[in-house]
């Protein structure tokens, strides 16, 4: 099963966890990834994130890469939850969650689709820091590296 | 009619997020591009300093892709999720 969601409202990563876990024993292995906002920089630290993205294009480019993680790992289920709008510090952004009869094939899968997601999946980030100040987010090449390893 | 969508820095610089423009026959995105520089110096300057990225019907594109008309074009900035 797979469920692709994206939404302004705060997820519970626990509770996800626990709709994977009632499985019947059927996974050996459950990788689960958040990501969070920081409180990057220290004399003028960030406050929130405001997550911006494109309505219908984002969903679909989500689904796509749970079907590639599916056609490339052996994986049971995949949950994939993306907030928008304004995120504060200590708050998750994003949840990937799959599982899998054995460790690899979770770890590989997830690992995938977070890096795919900041690469490809139409979100934008605009940081606001402690003084009032705000600043689109620019991509990293780094994050680009880390996605075309797949390829 | 093409439906322009501008997303993130692109939207909030140009402070628009959606026109419609006219199609002609033969038209890619960059020619669609063109066309919004011609719209002001504020225009010009927004898309000379932005690397700026393109979808059409909601699929990754390249600047070369044709258009036709009742087409969705996006254009944005790379993208910065997760």
């Amino acid at each position: 099963m797979n469920k692709v969601r994206v939404q302004h409202k705060a997820f519970c990563a626990a509770q996800e966890y626990q709709a994977v876990v009632d499985d019947g024993g059927a996974n050996g292995a459950i990788v689960m990834f958040t990501g969070r906002v920081r409180a990057d920089g220290a004399s003028n630290p960030v406050t929130a994130l405001e997550l911006e993205h494109y309505p219908g294009m984002t969903e679909q480019v989500l689904e796509r890469l749970v079907l590639e993680a599916r056609a490339r790992w052996q994986i049971t289920e995949v949950r994939l939850i993306h907030r928008v709008g304004k995120i504060a510090v200590g708050e998750d952004i994003v949840l990937v969650l799959v599982s899998s009869a054995h460790r690899q094939q979770a770890f590989s899968a997830a690992e995938f689709l977070m890096d795919k997601l900041k690469t490809t999946a139409t979100f934008w980030k605009k940081e606001h820091r402690l003084d009032g100040s705000s600043k689109w987010v620019e991509a990293k090449t780094s994050d680009d590296a880390a996605a075309s390893r797949w390829d | 009619m093409i439906r322009v969508l501008f997303f993130a820095s692109l939207r909030e610089r140009l402070g628009c997020d959606a026109l419609e423009l006219a199609c002609s026959p033969g038209m890619c995105v960059s020619d669609a591009i063109v066309e919004l520089e011609s719209r002001g110096p504020q225009w010009r300057e927004v898309f000379a300093e932005t690397q700026c990225l393109a979808a059409a019907n909601q699929t990754m594109v390249p600047l070369s892709h044709p258009l036709n008309d009742g087409d969705e074009l996006a254009l944005f900035p790379p993208v910065t999720g997760g």
